[in-house]
């Protein structure tokens, strides 16, 4: 989440319930909703690193609350995360290994875990049907997101039956 | 539950080419009223000859196919006809619209031809057009429509006679992403009311919508099963976002 929050300071200066605000209306269901203690524990360790910097700002009748700003190291670091080339899908599949070592055990045969993964996916993947029919259709960041995920296990999907015609 | 389709020892071996080729071989299938099961497999496993031979498109080598309680293997090509009319919807995959008609009247014919009343066929039209976005479409003929359009068609035909059974081979195969989605949306609207729906695809989200999957690999069934749910459909969304 760090990059995330660098990303929406360098936006603008906010507090932290402002950011937990920004990310659920920005990805709607799509993204994990934040609870506003993880929040501010990201916001202390950015501050230790001197990525952000916080003032606080008076408030009438109420405590003071702390507004966050990005620094000059903190938007370096922000433009690094932009820039380096993002993680691609898994490319060592923990199923794969137990496809491949269970069946030398004894433990299970490979037409029975394949079976069984396949069901599991295809679970996953009506989940994400029905987390796109309840996302608000306006928003298009979220159902982007969704749809890569979907995406994602369809290509498992297909590879799943790609070992079952090659393994058995 | 009653059992809307059985397949017993189903085998199919094509011998055209003059050395056989053994399409299906020996599927046994209990599909019951109200289920959706979905057809799974790899190119050449077998799944669309299995389903044509389920709507008795493709004549069965050996073995039995009983539909609402009757044998129907045995049925001439007239007898299958008659039965199409009356209780099975075919959604093919080149949608096979009639083109010569319009759009408004290739979803009523199925309905006429059931023997519901012009009123009738024309609601029933009216309605599944509408659901699918099509209205606009009802007097152009089908050749001014995009895949996606005639895909929808052909799923609105399928439906006008409000058949026992759906029969689908690809519905989407040919679908954009939005066009999909409608499809999807349709499909489980009429699960939701009952209708007992057999679909082969290779769409997992079209899969997913199924209550039962059924796995072909060399023209055998390799897994039939329920699709699991993990839990309430309210789960956090991230966790399921979050693949990787």
């Amino acid at each position: 989440m760090r990059f995330h929050l660098l990303a929406l300071l360098a936006k603008e200066p906010a507090h932290g319930y402002e950011l937990k605000q920004a990310l659920e209306q920005t990805f709607g269901a799509a993204y994990p909703s934040p609870n506003i203690g993880q929040i501010y524990v990201t916001l202390n360790r950015l501050t230790q690193d001197g990525l952000v910097r916080a003032v606080d700002v008076e408030q009438s009748n109420r405590p003071n609350k702390k507004v966050y700003y990005l620094t000059a190291r903190g938007r370096e670091a922000l433009t690094t995360w932009v820039e380096e080339p993002t993680e691609g899908p898994r490319v060592r599949d923990e199923f794969y290994m137990k496809l491949i070592l269970a069946p030398l055990t004894g433990i299970a045969d490979r037409m029975a875990l394949i079976n069984r993964q396949r069901r599991h996916y295809l679970g996953l993947m009506r989940e994400l049907n029905e987390l796109a029919e309840r996302t608000d259709q306006a928003n298009r960041v979220a159902l982007l997101l969704i749809e890569g995920a979907m995406l994602h296990l369809q290509a498992d999907l297909d590879w799943l039956q790609r070992c079952q015609e090659e393994l058995l | 539950m009653s059992v809307v389709l059985k397949a017993v020892n189903l085998v199919k071996v094509y011998t055209d080419s003059g050395v056989p080729v053994h399409a299906v071989r020996g599927v046994d299938l209990e599909i019951e009223a109200g289920e959706f099961v979905a057809i799974m497999g790899p190119s050449g496993s077998g799944k669309s000859t299995l389903i044509h031979m389920l709507g008795g498109l493709d004549a069965r080598t050996s073995g039995e196919i009983w539909l609402d309680g009757r044998r129907v293997d045995t049925l001439s090509e007239s007898g299958w006809a008659l039965l199409r009319r009356r209780k099975v919807g075919f959604v093919f995959q080149n949608f096979n619209l009639v083109a010569n008609m319009t759009v408004a009247d290739n979803v009523e014919l199925p309905a006429l031809l059931a023997g519901a009343s012009p009123r009738e066929a024309r609601e029933r039209r009216e309605d599944l057009l509408a659901r699918l976005n099509l209205t606009e479409r009802a007097d152009a003929p089908p050749g001014q429509l995009s895949g996606g359009e005639q895909q929808r068609v052909a799923l609105a035909r399928a439906l006008a006679n409000r058949p026992s059974l759906l029969l689908a081979d690809e519905p989407t195969g040919n679908l954009d992403s939005r066009n999909t989605r409608d499809v999807l949306r349709l499909l489980g609207e009429v699960h939701r009311d009952g209708q007992t729906i057999v679909m082969v695809t290779h769409d997992a989200r079209v899969a997913a919508l199924a209550d039962r999957v059924v796995s072909l690999l060399d023209g055998e069934i390799v897994d039939d099963g329920r699709i699991p749910r993990r839990r309430p459909a309210t789960g956090t969304a991230g966790e399921v976002i979050d693949l990787r």
